[in-house]
């Protein structure tokens, strides 16, 4: 099966606590032999970047670089749920894509299951793209519409060489587990809603029974009713099939009833991380905090008062210097400007890290910020 | 007469080669002036097709069935003519919509496009129109004004088109503001910012708004009175706090238990709604929602519930025939 090859040393930097306090360097050779846990990570990732050049003109010369990801280390621990939350242009899917690595990291390791995915190619990387799988927001756009649901689902088996009854078998089986008829095999994805859709998607990726999948705003396009029902299928099956989900979704209550450990990105940098509980409890970051009081939650009377930011987010091809949330920020100070803040821990203990320098300072309500727009 | 606005029975379909194909039921509401009214539904459930009749814009093969009203301050539009609904469009009833992008013209500047509106609605020359144009961008917050009057849409970001999409629908006082799906296009900080503009500019300018959105947690956030669609129809309807605290109707239980809210975990499931939103092809005989009910007993089967009156609320459903239910909502607030 696998060729686990060329096993980096580097994962050894970090100290167990699910996320090392280097943000942008990637951490050199750890020193003191191999890490005491590597056992419980299934993913993890150091200093992820990527970039996408930015071309203009006849020549299209890269004028710039649009840093997506900048620099991310980040943890999965296996049976886990850990949800990525941010507004769109954080770089979120593309974190989740790159660590998949559908997309080619710029910088940085990616470690899965020991393996070392930036050095696998040809077969080796096949193999270990069974056990790695995404689910797409866009249901329509992501199942060709002119293959039946039996071989959109069968697809991964096929291209694994497996037999057709075997596969055949195999398909029947999932689609049964993800609350879809026999009869459905022989359909095409516009006979479908869009809830059924998604759950043709999450079957096309249980079929090669992964370890873990990326969920990218699995539920984002569907209407309430239909979100909550493929939201307890994506916990039900995670159970049952022992997964570890990278929850990617915009919407922080979501992602937090999801999520075991909640991930807060903004412009390409991960600013807090915590616990889902710790989070909502104890939010230290103040895009968290601003994120949180945005959130509209369908009960009145709990009309909260609310952190309004100023401004839109910057460019991530300009993104702004130190802090890059300064520009928003209700608190921000000269420092914000020069230098950037660690992701650390602060006083709530070794897991729960954001990157302020005044993390866990409460926000004044109404506080004004000079518009730097 | 006290409504500003009074929607009757209202029907709108399509004709098709199938026959007429209802999108808009018999849907009846009323807003009072300054009011807030939000009308929430799924997909399919007809609220934008509610909000597009009111304004008129239902073109072929699309068309308001006969026996509608819609009641403008006593003039039924419904009856009106394209010249008469033109001087309503736009001054007394505004427009705004999801995706500011389609609604606002590639190659105008948006100073231009706010001028053309107050030009067309409100008679006023050029350079008049310009400073209207000027002022309504300041009034919704866009910074340095002056400059941005220049811009052309794309150089806008998403949450500052759609306050150019405010500016233009408010330029002329319209005494109603139809919002469809304002912010459903805008990450949540930026909605917020909407919302709060939205707010602050009923109140100072005194005009009603009809919200139509999916989005329960906006609903809270923005309106007073609250219209719940289903399939065509009207579910449920009734003050905000007292629908979302004690919801009468089935369909409106299961939809707010449907939601998780800041802080639930996935220890506890959340409450599925069986099924999908049926099409208007196969809406179901009796309550529209009796196949996804489950409380649904033969009654509502064969008999389509009217809308009971459970004071302060209505509710389509048979159970509220003989006064309140009590509803099963286990949302545990934290």
């Amino acid at each position: 099966m696998l060729a686990v090859r060329a096993r980096s040393p580097r994962a050894a930097g970090a100290s167990g606590g699910g996320v090392t306090t280097e943000v942008s360097a990637i951490p050199e050779d750890g020193g003191q032999g191999p890490g005491p846990e590597p056992a419980d990570v299934l993913l993890s990732a150091r200093g992820v970047k990527k970039y996408f050049p930015v071309r203009t003109g006849i020549l299209k010369r890269t004028v710039g670089q649009l840093q997506a990801v900048d620099g991310v280390d980040l943890d999965i621990f296996r049976g886990e749920t850990v949800g990525l939350v941010g507004e769109s242009g954080c770089g979120k899917s593309t974190l989740g894509r790159t660590l998949l690595r559908l997309l080619e990291p710029t910088a940085g390791e990616i470690e899965f299951d020991g393996v070392d995915v930036r050095r696998l190619g040809g077969r080796d990387l096949k193999a270990m793209r069974r056990h790695m799988q995404i689910v797409f927001q866009d249901s329509v756009g992501s199942l060709d519409p002119r293959m039946t649901v039996r071989d959109l689902v069968g697809e991964g088996l096929r291209i694994h060489r497996l037999e057709r009854k075997h596969r055949d078998v195999a398909v029947l089986d999932v689609l049964e587990r993800v609350g879809l008829s026999a009869e459905a095999a022989g359909r095409y994805p516009h006979q479908f809603s869009g809830g059924q859709r998604q759950r043709i998607g999450l079957a096309r990726a249980l079929v090669l029974r992964p370890k873990f999948i990326v969920a990218d705003e699995p539920v984002s396009a569907l209407d309430v009713s239909i979100q909550s029902q493929v939201l307890n299928l994506l916990v039900e099956l995670k159970q049952e099939f022992d997964l570890t989900y990278l929850f990617v979704a915009h919407d922080l209550a979501v992602v937090g009833y999801i999520s075991d450990r909640v991930a807060v990105m903004y412009l390409g940098k991960v600013v807090e991380l915590a616990t889902s509980e710790e989070l909502f409890r104890r939010p230290l970051h103040p895009y968290t905090m601003a994120l949180l009081s945005a959130n509209p939650e369908p009960v009145p009377g709990r009309k909260h008062q609310r952190v309004v930011l100023t401004g839109d987010v910057p460019s991530p091809i300009d993104p702004p210097s130190g802090c890059r949330f300064r520009t928003r920020c209700p608190i921000a100070q000269p420092i914000c400007a020069e230098v950037e803040p660690l992701l650390v821990p602060h006083d709530e203990g070794p897991d729960h890290v954001a990157a302020c320098h005044f993390a866990g300072t409460p926000i004044q309500v109404g506080a004004q910020h000079a518009d730097v727009a | 007469m006290t409504a500003l606005l009074e929607v009757e029975g209202l029907r709108t379909g399509f004709d098709t080669r199938e026959g007429f194909l209802r999108a808009v039921d018999g849907v009846s509401f009323e807003i009072a002036p300054g009011g807030t009214l939000g009308v929430v539904g799924e997909s399919g459930s007809g609220k934008s097709v509610t909000a597009l009749s009111v304004m008129r814009l239902i073109d072929r093969p699309g068309r308001i069935a006969e026996g509608s009203r819609i009641l403008l301050e006593g003039r039924d539009l419904a009856a009106l003519g394209e010249r008469e609904l033109g001087a309503i469009r736009g001054n007394e009833i505004a427009m705004i919509f999801q995706e500011p992008m389609t609604s606002l013209n590639p190659v105008f500047t948006v100073g231009n496009q706010i001028a053309e509106s107050v030009r067309l609605h409100q008679g006023l020359g050029s350079k008049e129109a310009l400073d209207r144009a000027v002022e309504m961008m300041r009034l919704v917050g866009i910074p340095s004004a002056e400059q941005r009057v220049q811009d052309y849409p794309h150089q806008m970001s998403g949450g500052m088109r759609q306050r150019v999409m405010i500016a233009m629908a408010l330029s002329c006082n319209p005494k109603l503001l139809i919002a469809d799906e304002p912010t459903t296009a805008l990450d949540v900080t930026v909605q917020a910012q909407i919302l709060e503009l939205m707010k602050e500019l009923r109140e100072r300018l005194g005009m009603a708004i009809l919200l139509i959105t999916h989005d329960l947690g906006v609903i809270a956030e923005m309106v007073d009175e609250v219209v719940v669609m289903y399939a065509g129809r009207v579910v449920e309807r009734g003050p905000v706090a007292d629908v979302f605290a004690s919801p009468q109707h089935p369909y409106t239980e299961a939809l707010l238990d449907s939601i998780p809210l800041l802080g639930m975990r996935y220890s506890t499931p959340l409450r599925a709604i069986r099924g999908v939103v049926p099409s208007p092809l196969e809406w179901p005989t009796g309550c529209r929602f009796a196949p996804r009910c489950d409380y649904a007993f033969d009654r509502c089967v064969t008999e389509d519930p009217p809308l009971l009156p459970v004071p302060p609320q209505e509710s389509a459903c048979w159970l509220c025939e003989h006064g309140r239910r009590v509803p099963q909502v286990r949302r545990v607030v934290a």
